[in-house]
């Protein structure tokens, strides 16, 4: 009689996978006490119309020839490269602080886009990506019958 | 990309003691590199949302001050729904020694990226000095 018993017992009590994700929570939430935004890059603002969305990322010197936009199905992606400056022999920098190198970052819409219709424009080191909702998706007004 | 995660997040400009900004905007301190070449100093700085008519660089004695005023992001008929991000004026200054030739500081404007060229006075340009034989 015990056995079936202690060996549910056993599974369902070992605590530590729920230790282990509470510590992960508490992790997050004191983390982003100091830090009010997150730290991916690039930092992205979203903006919501009726149209659909337009999200915006600071990309200061990027080449917009190398940037990636992908859309598919209610998913964001933008993927490119930030090159350091080539320097030639006997120069060296006295600080570096720009970050560089390959980045990419998914973001996930609350609607599903027309893909067709996806429009980005970069300028000034913002991206703009504008997304209109598909049809499909689109809010239907209903009228009430009398 | 960075080591240190906190350094992704733009960092607030401070203003000298008891002083405040007239303008209600926030400021940050764009990041910068420099370089030095045997030519020139050069120095790079992230300023997104500046373009050139929106770049003021004043050198005052020996300070080189690096303002950009970024334009607005709001956009009509949409609404911030998230924001990872503050739109702001940047703003940050160096001491520059007397080795750069105040004449000739060149700056541009790209894809939000302001290049400062400052030009090496004359005097201190690094020559070859050729050894003749005794």
């Amino acid at each position: 009689m015990y056995g079936p018993v202690l060996w549910r017992f056993g599974r369902a009590m070992d605590p530590w996978p729920e230790i282990q994700r509470l510590q992960q929570e508490m992790n997050r939430i004191f983390s982003s006490a100091s830090q009010p935004y997150g730290q991916e890059f690039p930092a992205i603002n979203a903006w919501a119309g009726e149209e659909g969305m337009v999200v915006t990322a600071e990309l200061p010197g990027a080449d917009p020839e190398k940037l990636d936009i992908s859309v598919v199905g209610d998913s964001l992606t933008i993927s490119g490269n930030r090159e350091a400056e080539a320097l030639k022999a006997g120069e060296s920098y006295h600080r570096q602080e720009r970050s560089c190198g390959r980045f990419t970052r998914t973001i996930q819409l609350p609607f599903h886009v027309d893909a067709a219709k996806v429009a980005a424009t970069y300028e000034r080191g913002i991206l703009n990506v504008v997304l209109p909702r598909s049809e499909a998706e689109k809010p239907k007004k209903i009228s009430i019958k009398s | 990309m960075a080591e240190d995660k906190k350094d992704m997040v733009k960092q607030p400009a401070a203003t000298p003691a008891g002083t405040e900004r007239t303008r209600a905007r926030r400021v940050f301190v764009p990041r910068v590199d420099i370089y030095e070449t045997s030519e020139a100093i050069v120095l790079l700085a992230d300023m997104p949302g500046v373009d050139e008519t929106g770049v003021d660089i004043t050198l005052e004695k020996n300070i080189l001050t690096l303002v950009g005023q970024a334009a607005n992001g709001a956009r009509a008929g949409y609404s911030l729904a998230y924001a990872e991000y503050d739109a702001g004026d940047y703003e940050r200054a160096f001491t520059i020694s007397d080795e750069v030739d105040r004449e000739r500081i060149e700056a541009t404007v790209k894809n939000g990226v302001l290049r400062v060229v400052l030009h090496k006075a004359e005097a201190v340009k690094a020559r070859k000095i050729a050894i003749k034989a005794a």
